[in-house]
């Protein structure tokens, strides 16, 4: 292994082993809430991928996917709440409701195999079907937004008023109930479940790459960049977005059962609007479009969060619409993309730093010119291997 | 028959409020394909102007005048709202020209400041936030001229920004030290307006109640509808905003002042938020979270009516109004007391406000199958891929 430590190579594998290091170290130097803390701010990150890839590859801005995250949830919590029960037993709000036997679409969750499907195959089916009712009549832009929004306000009110089926407003715990017979709040289970969301995060981000190269992924970046083209030249845009939106709600349905777990509940708060917005905006902060941004964003920005809210509660509101503001009118293209396209560079030769040019630095340093460069290296370097 | 004059006037009077919120929004959407996230915060600003004027009536004036507080309240509330949505215009939403889902998320971060601006503005906050945007604007006008022309020259701006930021920040907590300059106006509690005496009674029609402040909504609204629609189709301007709405580079081509046209616009429909505020008011108390309440059924009024006219939005405003009091206030059940069982069960679960969003939304949905651009859709020969 000659050029291991070349930059191509060190460009490949320091990723790797950056996150191995990571998911061994962590565990190991933060406390358990802190720890607790990033898990639940990773399993954000899938949403956020899914985000992505309907928005950052595809061009429809969802502001429902809330839905799916807490379908998910809600797959995972109702589940949780029957496994920690004796044969025969109600969980424990529903004799607060006079509610005598259990209702019948809580029966299938009393099975494991059926829930582990349930969590990302139900809000594939409910973001397909809603995806294609608006998708065949050729909704798009701010209307298919101001849809979704005003979905996930039915889904948020019909969770929320349902007390007698799901609990209503207090939502359903999960963090007295057992899996494989450890409690699911107890640190040794919630480090098992950071590896857990880890491990899935990676999946995940293969998933979209996958999915976002390739023919697919070009159908799906030339709806996003002029719709018409691509139904002139033949396509049907509408078969597309159904099925990226479906694998988006899935995405977003394992990111809700992975928060929950490790937040301790699932309620309809998961469905406010506020929260789904949000999720737009981790996306954009970290770059639409690049498949890691979303998941750095999503963590960034609920870390950042998480520090705010505990020093100066009431600035929080400021600084994220700030942050709205900002990043749409400063950095359309979000931090990755900022990065990307040589940012830095430029900003250190603003302060009196050029970087050293092979040609002009004026050519040198042009995105357009730099980002060609890089397609011209890694196509002849794939060439090669 | 009571029961239906009854239902009527109810749901005239819920719809009529909502054809008082969604008129600026459709007016602004029909213009500039912009979906304003912060119209219900600019409600919300009407509101307060009203809550001020009571309190400045109550406090200075003579107690004979204060039965019209409310009538100076609706053009200063028309004014506040206006003003801050022109301001909107001009810093944030003209840049973002072209790009819609762009300025949705951008417009939600205004809707945040504003929520937590008017939760914590004190005397002390007011002062440094003046300071920190006269630093802003005035910093770089007092640059040397040779700083103009430097490598880092795009940085200055950024750099007095931060630069007045921190000044207003440090001013603010220093005076913030002092008590009295501490105190917020208004903070996050709720805040009442007492209606004058003769909104507070009720007339009698039939054996139809109906209470005053309704009765002064829905006039309001009607004054309103007529205003805007004679400004639109008779007033130069009017004809202007139509010509653009209808065509933009044509109409610029014609010597049009589009960009006159967007703002004066913006200022009308934010205005007219302020209005529909004021109308709030006289419903019960309001907060700081009054939009949320409003936006997203506004939003669905300009879905179901199109952007075409302004029929649209009343058609849909008061059908939306009309349906969810019929179905929430379960009054059906009132007229057909011996309806089967399954359908009496059917309509009593959906019975309540929130339920009856649920199915008042599940309908748009479907008649959105039908006619995908709403009641009364744009005509024209542009191709709608």
């Amino acid at each position: 292994m000659p050029d291991l430590l070349s930059g191509r190579q060190l460009r490949r594998w320091l990723p790797w082993l950056l996150i191995v290091v990571a998911a061994l170290v962590l565990p190991v130097l933060l406390p358990p809430f802190r720890l607790n803390l990033l898990g639940r701010f990773l399993s954000l990150g899938i949403v956020a991928l899914g985000i992505d890839l309907i928005w950052g590859y595809t061009g429809m801005l969802s502001l429902g996917q809330g839905i799916f995250f807490a379908l998910g949830g809600y797959a995972l919590g109702m589940y949780l709440q029957l496994a920690s029960l004796q044969p025969g037993e109600l969980p424990e709000f529903f004799s607060l409701y006079g509610v005598k036997s259990l209702p019948a679409f809580w029966q299938p969750f009393n099975s494991p195999l059926f829930t582990f499907f349930a969590i990302w195959v139900i809000p594939a089916l409910v973001a397909g079907l809603l995806g294609y009712l608006v998708f065949r009549n050729r909704i798009k832009g701010v209307y298919f937004s101001i849809l979704t929004q005003a979905a996930l306000l039915v889904f948020f009110n019909f969770f929320n008023g349902q007390q007698k089926l799901i609990n209503g407003t207090n939502g359903l715990k999960t963090d007295t109930a057992r899996i494989f017979g450890e409690l699911v709040g107890s640190d040794a289970m919630q480090r098992n479940l950071f590896w857990l969301t880890l491990v899935l995060v990676i999946g995940a981000w293969f998933l979209c790459r996958w999915l976002s190269s390739g023919r697919f992924g070009d159908a799906l970046v030339a709806i996003r960049d002029d719709e018409p083209r691509l139904r002139f030249t033949g396509y049907n845009p509408t078969a597309y977005k159904t099925v990226v939106f479906a694998v988006a709600g899935a995405l977003a349905g394992i990111s809700g059962a992975l928060y929950t777990v490790q937040s301790g509940i699932v309620s309809p708060q998961y469905m406010a609007v506020p929260f789904s917005i949000e999720m737009v905006i981790w996306v954009a902060v970290g770059g639409r479009g690049t498949l890691i941004g979303a998941v750095l964003g999503a963590v960034l920005i609920n870390y950042a969060k998480s520090l705010v809210s505990e020093q100066l509660p009431e600035t929080w509101l400021f600084i994220q619409g700030g942050l709205f503001l900002l990043v749409v009118t400063a950095l359309p293209d979000g931090l990755m993309g900022w990065w990307r396209q040589g940012g830095p560079a430029r900003l250190i030769a603003m302060v009196g730093w050029p970087p050293k040019a092979a040609t002009y630095p004026s050519l040198d340093l042009d995105p357009e010119v730099q980002a060609e460069q890089r397609r011209f290296d890694d196509g002849s370097h794939g060439g090669a291997a | 028959m009571d029961l239906l004059y009854d239902t009527l006037f109810n749901g005239l009077a819920i719809g009529s409020v909502l054809v008082l919120a969604a008129l600026g929004l459709a007016v602004v959407f029909g213009l500039m394909g912009v979906i304003n996230m912060a119209h219900g915060e600019l409600m919300m600003l009407g509101a307060y102007t009203t809550f001020v004027v009571q309190n400045i009536f109550k406090a200075v004036l003579p107690e004979a005048l204060f039965p019209v507080y409310i009538l100076v309240a609706i053009p200063l509330a028309f004014l506040v709202s206006g003003l801050v949505g022109l301001l909107l215009e001009k810093t944030v939403i003209r840049r973002l020209y072209g790009r819609p889902l762009e300025t949705l998320l951008a417009t939600w971060g205004v809707s945040l400041i504003l929520q937590q601006f008017v939760r914590s503005v004190s005397s002390a906050f007011a002062i440094g936030l003046v300071l920190a945007v006269a630093g802003g604007l005035l910093i770089p006008r007092f640059t040397p001229k040779r700083w103009w022309h430097q490598r880092w020259t795009p940085l200055l701006g950024t750099g007095s920004w931060v630069l007045s930021g921190l000044i207003g920040i440090v001013v603010a907590s220093l005076l913030g030290e002092q008590r009295t300059l501490d105190q917020p106006w208004f903070s996050a509690r709720n805040i009442d307006v007492t209606a004058p005496t003769w909104l507070r009674g009720s007339i009698d029609v039939g054996a139809v109640n109906m209470p005053a402040a309704r009765l002064f909504i829905i006039a309001l609204t009607a004054l309103a509808l007529v205003a805007v629609s004679w400004f639109l189709q008779k007033s130069v301007w009017g004809i202007r905003i139509r010509a653009v709405t209808q065509n933009r580079p044509m109409s610029a081509c014609l010597g049009i002042p589009t960009q006159t046209v967007d703002a004066l616009t913006f200022l009308i429909g934010s205005g007219l938020a302020g209005v529909a505020g004021v109308a709030v008011t006289l419903l019960g108390s309001v907060g700081p979270n009054l939009g949320g309440n409003y936006i997203v059924d506004c939003f669905m009024v300009v879905v179901l009516g199109g952007v075409g006219k302004l029929a649209g939005t009343v058609l849909a405003a008061l059908g939306i109004g009309v349906l969810s009091y019929i179905v929430g206030s379960g009054s059906l059940l009132l007229v057909w007391p011996a309806m089967p069982e399954a359908l009496n069960g059917l309509i009593s679960f959906f019975a309540t406000t929130s339920m009856a969003k649920v199915l008042v939304f599940a309908l748009i949905v479907v008649f959105l199958q039908i006619r995908p651009a709403g009641l009364f859709p744009q005509k024209g020969r542009m191709v709608e891929a």
